[in-house]
């Protein structure tokens, strides 16, 4: 409990010219957990990670990395830090092969002089390595990244972060563009990326993939924070609810209420949706009446 | 907790080695190499096409444009076009030429003035599609004709000529057209020199593509410049670079020319640039970027030259040539695109 946080956000706040895009947010990101940042689009997650990885400077408040705060100029100097941010992208390139993405940026050589060269046996041993250490068994490292599906895509990124020494795994939607299964298998990575003891902040407006791997959420509503929830403290659907705004889900479950009635042929499956907004909306109240930082 | 490797297996061991062949981008060229080789093998064999000074000759067309494919290759498989390399054999060839002839500079002292001509076109269009954000495609075709149009204008300015002899009689010269335009004897037939060149260039271009961590980069920044920047490619000079090898390549080409002509003319290089796209294309490297190689466009260039000097052995009227070259074009490209997601199906 003595030890600082991976990364402590101290009511930081981003302005765009007049638009306030985060206003007092703070959370932390501790080793070995998985922090999920939730929030429906607009809400101001990628702005916040933004700040975290040195994209953008925040204008107020403080970001602490082991206790020391810190500014970062430059996405080269939080991953000097240790943090590592993957993007919606990915950056990977699909025509090239597994292994050539791998090293990207950062190839291994060998020789010396006009000899020195780039080492594609080493490359391809550590890309193999490192992706058994994530339970991805790849047999060909020479295949272009292009024909793995897009689970196997983002996990290979987030291999390749973790080898490249991220203390800190910063996931932008990792599963927004996947299918079930997929999604699944990336929650897998992000499980054993946990177990590793690195610190994973799993942005997402997805309840049902953050719930079942996140130990702590912290909830962003347009730019604001409804405040940090250990994940004992907190039911799914609360925060469900607290990411959608409780008003909103009210209102909507009345709209489909009316639509039922003057709808003569209503049908069984409408009616099961009214039937779980409403209890989302309901659901929304207790934790609506004590947020910490709420407008 | 681990995922199923077994079913990732599975696929990767029907993918096997039919993908792996398939997506050697240079494995449709060398088809196409020993196909027009048998097609003018039989329509001309018995006139000359198969003899060693028939291979002679249409092994020096295909090396003089090869020496510039393998760097436009490069430029290519690094997302970009040069439509200037025309202009630039033409201009190379004219500068050494006037500085040799006209201001009796010694052969070895104009070589290298033009050396750092051709660094400054190079950089001059790097940093001119860097700066602009415009395509290559359209800057490269607006430095055509400034080069092309500077080099007629200050030619006839400083010589009042648009062509130039007596190269030959420069001091320098002879160990010149030794290193740029002799001829190795085999078998009592003399085979062009530029055709080590353009080997030993392809096979440097190769090893550079390949086991190099710029290869790696010119692969990266073809293939998508945003995620390669993500992950620490230095994308500006990765691609100033790529244009400043590729004025190179053109620059040797029209020192070569002008060596072996003893002379320049304003016009020499005319078309290279599409030329050398087009073999570039057919040796299987993606107009889009990101996939090619170096080989592909070796085998690009002696289909060219097999063509080229194939029509004249064949008696047919070489005007012939060019729709064949079309024709050409579109095979290949159709080609790629087949092997193309060929390789990337899952």
């Amino acid at each position: 409990m003595n030890e600082p946080s991976l990364i402590e956000v101290e009511a930081l706040s981003k302005y765009f010219g007049t638009v306030i895009a985060l206003k007092d947010i703070s959370m932390q990101v501790h080793a070995g957990e998985v922090t999920c940042l939730l929030g429906d689009n607009g809400a101001g997650k990628s702005t916040l990670i933004k700040c975290l990885s040195g994209v953008f400077l925040p204008d107020e408040g403080r970001i602490l990395i082991d206790g020391e705060p810190v500014r970062f100029a430059s996405p080269r100097e939080a991953l000097a830090h240790g943090i590592a941010t993957v993007y919606q992208d990915l950056a990977m390139i699909p025509l090239m092969s597994i292994a050539r993405n791998f090293f990207l940026g950062a190839e291994p050589n060998i020789g010396r002089g006009l000899f020195r060269r780039f080492d594609v046996k080493q490359a391809d041993r550590v890309t193999r390595e490192e992706l058994a250490k994530m339970g991805i068994d790849v047999r060909d490292t020479s295949q272009p990244v292009g024909t793995l599906s897009g689970g196997e895509r983002q996990s290979v990124a987030i291999a390749r972060a973790l080898h490249f020494g991220a203390r800190v795994l910063i996931l932008d939607e990792p599963t927004s563009a996947l299918g079930v299964k997929e999604a699944g298998i990336v929650l897998r990575y992000i499980a054993a990326a946990r177990a590793r003891g690195v610190g994973v902040v799993f942005i997402t407006h997805n309840v049902h993939h953050a719930y079942p791997i996140g130990d702590r959420f912290t909830i962003l509503n347009r730019g604001r924070s409804y405040g940090t929830f250990e994940k004992a403290d907190v039911s799914r659907e609360e925060v469900l609810a607290m990411m959608a705004g409780g008003e909103e889900l009210e209102a909507l479950s009345h709209e489909l209420g009316e639509f039922a009635r003057t709808d003569g042929t209503s049908t069984a499956g409408l009616d099961e949706a009214n039937r779980d907004v409403e209890a989302l909306s309901h659901a929304a109240k207790p934790a609506r009446r004590q947020p910490p930082d709420a407008p | 907790m681990t995922p199923q490797p077994a079913n990732i297996d599975e696929r990767m061991l029907r993918a096997g080695w039919v993908r792996r062949i398939l997506g050697q981008p240079g494995l449709g060229a060398i088809g196409g190499a020993v196909a027009v080789w048998i097609f003018f093998a039989v329509l001309a064999g018995d006139r000359g096409f198969l003899s060693l000074s028939g291979t002679a000759t249409y092994l020096e067309v295909a090396a003089e444009l090869g020496i510039l494919a393998v760097a436009v290759a490069l430029l290519m498989i690094g997302g970009e076009f040069d439509l200037s390399v025309g202009s630039i054999i033409g201009a190379s060839g004219m500068l050494m030429t006037i500085l040799a002839v006209q201001y009796g500079w010694h052969l070895w002292a104009a070589v290298p003035a033009v050396i750092v001509f051709a660094v400054a076109t190079g950089l001059f269009n790097g940093y001119l599609v860097i700066k602009t954000g415009l395509p290559s495609f359209i800057v490269t075709l607006a430095t055509l004709f400034i080069f092309r149009g500077a080099t007629i204008g200050l030619t006839r300015l400083l010589t009042g000529r648009t062509q130039l002899g007596g190269l030959g009689d420069v001091p320098g010269y002879d160990l010149a057209h030794t290193l740029f335009a002799s001829d190795i004897p085999v078998a009592g037939t003399g085979f062009a020199i530029s055709i080590l060149w353009w080997l030993g260039l392809a096979a440097l271009a190769t090893w550079v593509l390949l086991r190099t961590r710029f290869g790696n980069w010119i692969f990266g920044v073809g293939g998508d410049v945003q995620a390669a920047r993500n992950t620490g490619v230095p994308v500006y000079r990765v691609k100033i670079t790529l244009f400043v090898l590729t004025a190179l390549a053109a620059s040797l080409v029209g020192i070569m020319q002008a060596v072996s002509f003893s002379g320049a003319d304003v016009l020499r290089g005319d078309l290279r640039e599409f030329f050398a796209i087009i073999v570039v294309v057919i040796g299987g490297t993606l107009l889009t970027g990101g996939y090619g190689s170096a080989v592909g466009a070796v085998f690009g260039a002696l289909i060219f030259g097999m063509v080229r000097q194939g029509i004249v052995f064949t008696g047919v009227d070489a005007d012939w040539f060019q729709v064949f070259l079309g024709v050409m074009l579109l095979v290949a490209v159709l080609i790629n695109n087949g092997v193309r997601r060929q390789v990337m199906k899952a």
